[in-house]
């Protein structure tokens, strides 16, 4: 049995009152594709977020690929990580935003290439032949030199997606990446996403309201509400058999809003 | 009163004189503006407590004391300290320190609006505080912020006359030693005001052409 690549123990966060996540605990195999869905606020982008480190913790451990995230053995004792440490665990995690947070002043292949030659001392022409090679994967090979106002919504969201590969994480995350997008261009970024699983074995965390692509794409799916998992198991158990009042409500909900399943 | 060519003939180059050092003084003062507003905007930002506060009180502190003030400071008073400064050069840092606190509030602002997503995608991106500054944040934020600083500069130039009271040899205390010599106010005095404008008319043009260049920003 493989160590699982991800484990959450007891996390909890609150911002201000708000508890957003009450002693959360979960587990992700490696290679493994999991759907979070859930109401908004249910606490789902949160766990994205702290995993990239973008939110700190208040209590709780994670450890990723075998270490921890926010802890680092000093002396048989576990200290508060320190900025080196975060750099070398963000190695291992990409995210991918609602809004794309593309660098608007640099060009389409500029976005693709600066971490890899930032972070990884790549040089130019290497880092180069890389993005185009990761451009070609999302069909954006033709826009290279585009700057990102250039560009619509959904071929931002995939030169986002061929930026945070070109780290070659181990984990990536996907917050909500098809929302701020108009219905005809949701597609797009979905069929590379679906070209990503099947032709990548990387663990890939999804926060979606897209339920028809959960089901499709998910290996396991968890449903969130305020701040707990409320249950868990497989894409068709989950959309077709929910055992949960909350999980039913919800679906009914989100079908009576427009979404497929 | 009478207007006097031959006398204008005779006064040109040492006016011209005083012209160079105005201009000199402006693009050094021009440039340890720029630089001081971004430490102090930097020095603002940190987590450094300590830091953020003391460079704030002094920003506060110049920007609430007159320039010619802090001028008779640097020139006269830190020599007793054992500082001692040419005229210029206590006049470049006088009006650099001057401007920097009024530049620093150019690049407060425009930093604060970098989005926050930029701030999370360098950080999803691996890149390091200095890499972020240097790659994602300051390339976003200068642009815009250009002609509010390039206003301050024009700003700027026209307190140089401020300087001839720590003994720079600029355009004002040539005039005024030609105008001291010959006992004639007019001439000199007009030719300082027709240089200022003719320069000052030279850069608003300039800065027309930077807001168009670099004012709109697409995101």
């Amino acid at each position: 049995m493989p160590e699982p690549i991800i484990e959450l123990d007891a996390i909890s966060k609150s911002f201000g009152s708000i508890k957003v996540l009450d002693r959360l605990s979960m587990q992700v195999m490696p290679g493994e594709k999991l759907a979070l869905i859930g109401p908004s606020g249910s606490g789902k982008t949160t766990i994205l977020r702290i995993l990239m480190t973008l939110e700190r913790i208040d209590s709780g451990h994670i450890r990723i690929d075998g270490e921890q995230l926010y802890h680092m053995p000093r002396n048989s004792e576990l200290r508060p990580a320190d900025e080196r440490h975060l750099a070398r665990m963000r190695q291992k995690i990409g995210m991918v935003f609602q809004l794309f947070n593309l660098f608007p002043h640099k060009s389409v292949i500029d976005n693709v290439t600066l971490a890899p030659m930032l972070t990884k001392a790549m040089a130019r022409p290497a880092a180069e032949q890389q993005a185009m090679a990761l451009l070609e994967m999302v069909g954006l090979a033709d826009q290279a030199k585009k700057m990102p106002a250039q560009l619509s919504g959904g071929q931002k969201q995939r030169v986002a997606i061929a930026r945070a590969l070109a780290l070659a994480p181990k984990i990536m995350l996907f917050d909500e990446i098809t929302s701020a997008l108009d219905p005809e261009l949701v597609e797009e970024v979905l069929n590379v996403m679906r070209k990503l699983a099947a032709e990548t074995d990387m663990t890939m965390l999804l926060v979606t309201h897209e339920m028809g692509f959960a089901h499709d794409f998910a290996d396991r799916v968890l449903f969130f509400d305020r701040g707990r998992i409320v249950e868990e198991g497989k894409p068709d158990d989950i959309f077709r058999q929910p055992k949960q009042e909350r999980t039913q409500t919800f679906l009914r909900k989100i079908i009576a809003a427009g979404h497929r399943v | 009163m009478e207007w006097d060519w031959a006398f204008v003939r005779q006064i040109l180059p040492t006016l011209l004189a005083g012209v160079r050092i105005t201009i000199l003084a402006t693009l050094l003062g021009t440039v340890v503006a720029a630089v001081v507003g971004l430490a102090i905007a930097l020095a603002r930002r940190s987590s450094n407590r300590l830091l953020a506060r003391t460079v704030g009180f002094v920003a506060e502190f110049i920007r609430g004391t007159p320039l010619l003030v802090q001028l008779y400071f640097i020139f006269y008073v830190l020599p007793d300290a054992g500082i001692l400064l040419p005229p210029l050069v206590a006049g470049v840092i006088g009006l650099g320190l001057h401007y920097g606190t009024y530049t620093a509030e150019v690049y407060r602002a425009g930093i604060d609006n970098v989005p926050r997503g930029q701030w999370e995608a360098a950080k999803a991106c691996n890149l390091g505080t200095v890499q972020t500054w240097r790659h994602v944040i300051l390339p976003q934020a200068i642009p815009p912020m250009i002609p509010a600083l390039a206003n301050y500069f024009i700003a700027m130039f026209k307190e140089t006359p401020l300087l001839s009271a720590i003994t720079v040899l600029e355009l004002m205390n040539q005039a005024k030693s030609v105008a001291n010599t010959y006992y004639r106010y007019v001439e000199p005095m007009t030719l300082v005001g027709v240089f200022f404008l003719a320069i000052s008319l030279v850069s608003v043009m300039l800065l027309r052409w930077l807001e168009r260049r670099y004012g709109r920003v697409e995101h």
